[in-house]
């Protein structure tokens, strides 16, 4: 693998006599997305302020592209600093400053552009995160969401190579949480920088992250990708399972990707060897762009109102449905075969394209005026219990997708 | 062992808090060497402009209230008194030296301390709780820069100017209740305050002004800046402490930087 963009070695901080960092090895690296789960108290956020400098390790070594931050002269670390952006948990906003003095302060205080370019950068940054009509308000008046955006805007203003997020979706309803990771993967993508997030929203963070690290009892415990995490045996994950399982409230009110799994796997081993299931799986496609066009808020609510209506037409069949990336649903249907299971799916095409999409519009509160036109692919496969792995069922579903509906706004006018 | 223990406990007592002094004060020195040197980095004239209009001129009108009835009851008090002696003419005098040398700068910088020093404290100590001094860290902004180097610099300019707008309003205070109210000439009166001021005067109480800057802003920033390491209190309340800390200290010290700065005139 590449040289990691920032290396732990055996990092160790104390507060008094307790070890909050005991002895910690991660790597993090460059251009990804890579979250930081774990209990309150667990040490996380000290770990993000030895990153950004606002700590300092009581021992170990932290590097950056190989190089120790300690042996660094003034003027590199002055220039690694200067790559890195921090949100704080809180936001952190200038509550006596207007949101647009929020945003224009780190322009203003440590680069020489001129008035009219900051205002320029500002104004770009603020219509990019929906604050446009915010600009002249201060901080007490924004809603929790609004806040996070400013701090987002603020953080990304200087474009950073890396930024810090702690726990960006506190306090956030669900949407606005997953409006929130979505927003924050769109701009890394978009600006491709490294993102390293602390995050409690197992498994939604997931659908962002391309890497994982599990932080318990001062100490990594788990460094891989979501999947790899997925099969991970440790105390730990009984407890993240736990939250894993009362996830049916979450974003789409479906079920947890875990949850889908053990129902699977129990409905395949009640089946006899050859019996037949099938997997249909459901793609939005366009999903950026849309959640760019309607905003990220209302982007998640098509995806919610999406997954509800996918699970309300192939419940009646038996199936049970889950998310199962950022903007795809996975249904399984154990007691059908891939005819009946074509058949449904036509009839769902059918009655989405009718008025289902409408239904989800409505239910989202698209406004007429900004409809966004976009396809919802989907595929079927087949499988037999005892024959080969589900994933493969999954895979071959996926190459199966095709467009069955598409939201026309010419119709919606 | 525990008589040894009661009977050494209060200089342990004392050790530690001697020490504890000695260490903040060598702290807030840095902490003014600091912030001082800062005062003259690019970008701060905006910023400095801005503290001047909150610490001077948004402290003018207490300053002038303050100071129209220092004058007047100066003027008051020393008519009665003046005519004992069959002096009253010098009242001038009397009432202009006094608010000059001494009023002038002590209660005009125990004015701003209530009015300005307490906000800078309690603003800077909100900061600092609620991470926006963190923030400043990351945004690779020096809080001191930013925070502290303009309040510093607004003081040192804004204090002599309310001192001398202090004095000014104090002496026609003088005039208003010896002159106007109790019938001294008006002639004598200002005659008096011409004759006996002298530019040594005006130049000790401008150096007691900017010396009360300088203590008022620096232990009112340091307080709130460092309100987060407080041991007896946390958020709301240790900014509450250090407010009121930053304003009995700036007080105490201001008549204990009177009497220095006094003595090396007289």
């Amino acid at each position: 693998m590449d040289l990691p963009l920032i290396e732990f070695q055996k990092v160790t901080k104390r507060f008094s006599e307790h070890a909050v960092l005991d002895q910690v090895d991660l790597k993090i690296y460059e251009g990804q997305v890579t979250t930081i789960i774990g209990k309150s108290g667990t040490g996380k956020s000290v770990l993000l302020k030895h990153i950004i400098g606002l700590m300092t390790p009581d021992e170990g070594v932290i590097l950056f592209r190989g190089q120790p931050l300690q042996k660094m002269s003034r003027s590199e670390r002055n220039r690694y600093f200067s790559q890195i952006s921090y949100m704080f948990q809180n936001n952190a906003l200038f509550d006596s400053m207007t949101v647009f003095e929020n945003i224009a302060l780190p322009l203003r205080q440590t680069t020489d552009l001129s008035q009219k370019a900051i205002e320029e950068k500002v104004r770009a940054r603020m219509e990019q995160t929906e604050l446009t009509e915010a600009a002249d308000k201060y901080p007490s008046e924004l809603s929790g969401g609004m806040q996070k955006r400013v701090a987002l805007s603020r953080a990304l203003v200087t474009d950073p190579q890396m930024i810090l997020f702690d726990e960006p979706t506190t306090g956030q309803d669900v949407i606005r949480r997953n409006a929130i990771l979505s927003m924050i993967a769109q701009y890394q993508r978009k600006f491709g920088f490294t993102a390293v997030l602390i995050s409690h929203d197992v498994p939604d963070v997931f659908f962002i992250s391309n890497r994982i690290l599990a932080l318990s009892e001062g100490r990594i415990i788990f460094q891989g990708t979501p999947e790899e995490f997925e099969g991970f045996e440790h105390p730990f994950m009984d407890e993240f399972v736990q939250s894993i399982e009362g996830l049916q409230e979450h974003l789409t009110g479906i079920q947890s990707k875990r949850q889908f799994k053990v129902r699977n796997q129990m409905g395949l081993s009640r089946k006899r060897p050859q019996e037949s299931y099938v997997v249909a799986l459901f793609t939005l496609e366009d999903f950026d762009q849309l959640c760019e066009h309607l905003g990220h808020t209302r982007g998640q609510e098509v995806l919610n109102a999406l997954g509800a209506y996918i699970n309300k037409h192939f419940g009646g069949v038996g199936g049970f449905s889950a998310r199962q990336s950022k903007n795809q649903f996975a249904t399984f249907l154990p007691f059908s075969d891939l005819n009946e299971a074509e058949r449904v799916l036509k009839d769902f095409a059918r009655d989405l394209q009718k008025e289902g999409l409408d239904a989800i519009q409505a239910k989202a509160e698209v406004p007429r005026e900004l409809c966004f036109e976009f396809p919802i692919l989907a595929g079927v496969a087949q499988g037999e219990a005892g024959g080969e792995q589900i994933d493969h069922v999954f895979q071959e579903a996926q190459l199966r997708q095709k467009e069955i509906a598409r939201v026309l706004c010419e119709r919606r006018r | 062992m525990n008589g040894q223990t009661s009977f050494t406990s209060p200089f342990v007592y004392l050790g530690r808090k001697a020490l504890t002094l000695v260490s903040e004060m060598g702290a807030m020195a840095l902490f003014l060497i600091r912030g001082f040197s800062m005062i003259f980095r690019p970008r701060q004239l905006p910023v400095i402009i801005q503290h001047v209009y909150y610490i001077g001129a948004r402290s003018a009108t207490i300053v002038m209230l303050v100071g129209l009835f220092t004058g007047m009851v100066l003027g008051l008090q020393l008519f009665h008194t003046l005519v004992k002696f069959g002096s009253a003419g010098v009242l001038g005098s009397a009432v202009a030296l006094s608010l000059i040398r001494e009023l002038g700068p002590v209660l005009t910088a125990i004015m701003i301390t209530a009015r300005a020093g307490s906000s800078m404290a309690a603003e800077i100590g909100i900061q600092r709780i609620s991470e926006q001094i963190d923030a400043l860290h990351t945004m690779r902004i020096d809080p001191l820069r930013y925070l502290v180097s303009p309040r510093i610099a607004a003081s040192v300019i804004s204090f002599p100017l309310l001192t001398a707008l202090f004095d000014l309003i104090g002496i026609l205070g003088g005039y208003i209740s010896g002159v106007v109210l109790l019938g001294l000439n008006d002639g004598t009166y200002f005659y008096r305050v011409q004759s006996s001021v002298e530019m040594a005067d005006i130049v000790g109480g401008f150096v007691k002004s900017v010396v009360f800057a300088v203590i008022v802003s620096t232990l009112c920033c340091f307080q709130g800046f460092f309100t987060h390491t407080r041991t007896d209190s946390y958020g709301a309340k240790a900014v509450g402490l250090s407010t009121t800390s930053a304003v009995v200290l700036s007080c105490v010290l201001i008549l204990v930087a009177d009497y220095v700065v006094t003595s090396f005139f007289l």
